[in-house]
């Protein structure tokens, strides 16, 4: 693949994650990008272009919700561009805003996601029923989980793998989470298998506890040129692949228990890294955790163990913060929240912490060099991959 | 406890309920007053006379060989038109199923509904509708008891006087006895 520039992010900025958050979607991003400011130690003037993630508008009730936020982002007077993949999103926009400055157009670019889903009344899972085919799927009465809920059942039923071992994502995912500051209240926690499987079943089998929360944050990551980041810092992390890609819509036409997409994700990001065993090239992993089943999918997906391995790896210990492979060592969004777009980019800035050595309680025993941040969505037909190193 | 070693404060006030009941905080709030008639297209169309008819109709794709249910006037795969109508069977398979307690808002039910991907007899392997499988009982443990994936169904029609042309029209799928298996 040929393009102008390496690109290296530089700062990552976190806001609290919150079932309900005091402040504006503006507020948010405006706290998170000047975080990521600060911590690359870049002004906002510094910035020539930026890019926005935020899912879907109905959640705020607010039409074109990019161009609302572009202010709070640091947007004002710049090249701006939304990136919108819904739960993919987050890992979306550093793909554009790593090819903003591969290209050759832009040295220094701001990457800010942010969702606020609290707003949506009585709850935003009804917000999600426009997501869905008017004529075949609504009718039925159709939610989210349902639909998760009939791909976890197809995954568990394909490979023989019992409620039990999927219910030990959520243990995992919600101890790592303890150790994370932004987490939201009451998400992260010690749980035993028998609370997580035992918890209200709200569409079999996907019970209270394998599913991550409702939640309002931001996040935000500086990319910059290889030029800049020689000038402004010694511990630059490298973007060494990105990869997408999308499957049909007809979601009822493709067989559930494998996501195609995004192991074509992850084998261009691969490709592009020059990785060709990932599963000894990758040190850290934050596979998209939005419900327990989808971790071990995706490590699956993303071509880390064999199809229907996961479980074995997740039970013998190999994806904890001390394993081999650690996978969700910030909590993922079982473990921290789920603001869409923004738990994508929570991510990425776990793997550029990690990669700096900085993630103080939550850093991974094994030294890394290199890790992979991967997020998810669409109508459960989008995959979205950045491997970073250093 | 830090996200990184080098960052301490973390900007975001949390709310809690009873600071919006009590007054503490202020909210605006707006109600979204819109409708829509969306036209049904040529495919679905077709398809949703063929339900008021108690009839599934898929299309056939010449380049993949393919029978496609839901029908689609072109196929995605190679991109050309399909070119035929092929009635499939009001029969079929669960491919994957799930036990419903949330309705579409996230209020809960207490009637469990049983959501489901069913592959029709006479359309090709792995082309699947989702419906809702019924007769199957009214407690999580009967109907784990008694779905199975791989199990045979049945359409459940309403009255052919109460079909609108609509997905509705297949009250839902039950067990279909001496299926096979």
């Amino acid at each position: 693949m040929g393009y102008r520039n390496r690109v290296a992010i530089v700062g990552a900025g976190l806001t609290r994650f919150m079932r309900r958050a005091q402040e504006t979607g503006k507020e948010l991003c405006f706290e998170a990008a000047r975080m990521a400011l600060d911590a690359a130690g870049l002004r906002p003037r510094d910035v020539e272009a930026v890019v926005m993630a935020t899912a879907p508008d109905v959640f705020d009730g607010v039409h074109m919700k990019g161009e609302s936020l572009a202010d709070g982002a640091g947007g004002f007077r710049k090249p701006y561009m939304r990136s919108f993949v819904g739960g993919g999103s987050g890992v979306f926009a550093v793909i554009h805003g790593w090819y903003h400055v591969a290209s050759g157009h832009f040295d220094t670019v701001l990457v800010v996601a942010e969702e606020k889903m609290s707003s949506c009344l009585p709850h935003p899972q009804a917000a999600f029923n426009g997501i869905y085919d008017q004529f075949l799927e609504r009718p039925l009465g159709v939610n989210l989980l349902w639909i998760f809920a009939l791909e976890m059942n197809r995954y568990m039923q394909v490979h023989g793998i019992p409620l039990e071992t999927i219910a030990l994502v959520s243990v995992k995912n919600k101890k790592n989470g303890l150790d994370h500051p932004c987490a939201q209240e009451g998400i992260p926690g010690h749980y035993t298998v028998e609370e997580i499987v035992g918890s209200e079943v709200m569409v079999w089998p996907v019970t209270r506890l394998m599913v991550s929360p409702v939640t309002d944050a931001a996040a935000a990551v500086v990319m910059v040129s290889e030029q800049v980041a020689k000038r402004i810092t010694d511990k630059p992390v490298w973007v060494k692949g990105v990869g997408w890609h999308l499957d049909s819509s007809y979601w009822t036409n493709r067989d559930l228990y494998y996501p195609k997409y995004v192991e074509y994700a992850a084998r261009m990001a691969y490709d592009m890294a020059g990785i060709t065993n990932p599963r000894r090239e990758i040190d850290v992993v934050e596979a998209y955790d939005p419900f327990a089943y989808k971790e071990l999918h995706h490590m699956e997906g993303l071509l880390l163990c064999d199809k229907g391995e996961a479980p074995r790896l997740l039970e013998k210990g190999i994806t904890a913060r001390d394993g081999e492979l650690p996978v969700c060592p910030s909590g993922g969004l079982l473990g921290v929240g789920n603001p869409i777009a923004a738990a994508g980019l929570m991510k990425v800035a776990e793997i550029f912490w990690q990669l700096r050595g900085e993630a103080g309680a939550r850093q991974v025993s094994r030294p890394v060099r290199t890790g992979l941040a991967q997020a998810w969505g669409d109508l459960m037909q989008v995959g979205t991959v950045v491997v970073l190193g250093v | 406890m830090n996200v990184s070693v080098h960052i301490r404060d973390y900007p975001g006030i949390p709310l809690k309920d009873r600071d919006i009941a009590e007054g503490r905080v202020l909210t605006t709030e707006w109600r979204v007053k819109a409708r829509y008639a969306w036209d049904t297209g040529a495919a679905l169309g077709r398809f949703f006379r063929g339900l008021k008819e108690g009839k599934i109709y898929g299309r056939w794709c010449p380049g993949c060989d393919r029978i496609v249910v839901p029908p689609r006037m072109f196929c995605e795969w190679c991109f050309r038109p399909t070119v035929r109508w092929v009635e499939v069977g009001d029969t079929g398979r669960v491919n994957t199923f799930s036990v419903s307690y949330v309705n579409w808002d996230a209020s809960r039910s207490t009637v469990p509904r049983v959501p489901a991907v069913i592959e029709l007899d006479g359309a090709s392997p792995g082309m699947g509708i989702m419906h809702l499988l019924g007769e199957v009982g009214d407690t999580l443990e009967e109907i784990l008891r008694r779905v199975k994936v791989g199990m045979p169904v049945r359409a459940v029609w309403k009255p052919p006087a109460e079909r609108q042309g609509a997905i509705t029209d297949i009250l839902y799928f039950a067990p279909r006895p001496g299926g096979g298996e």
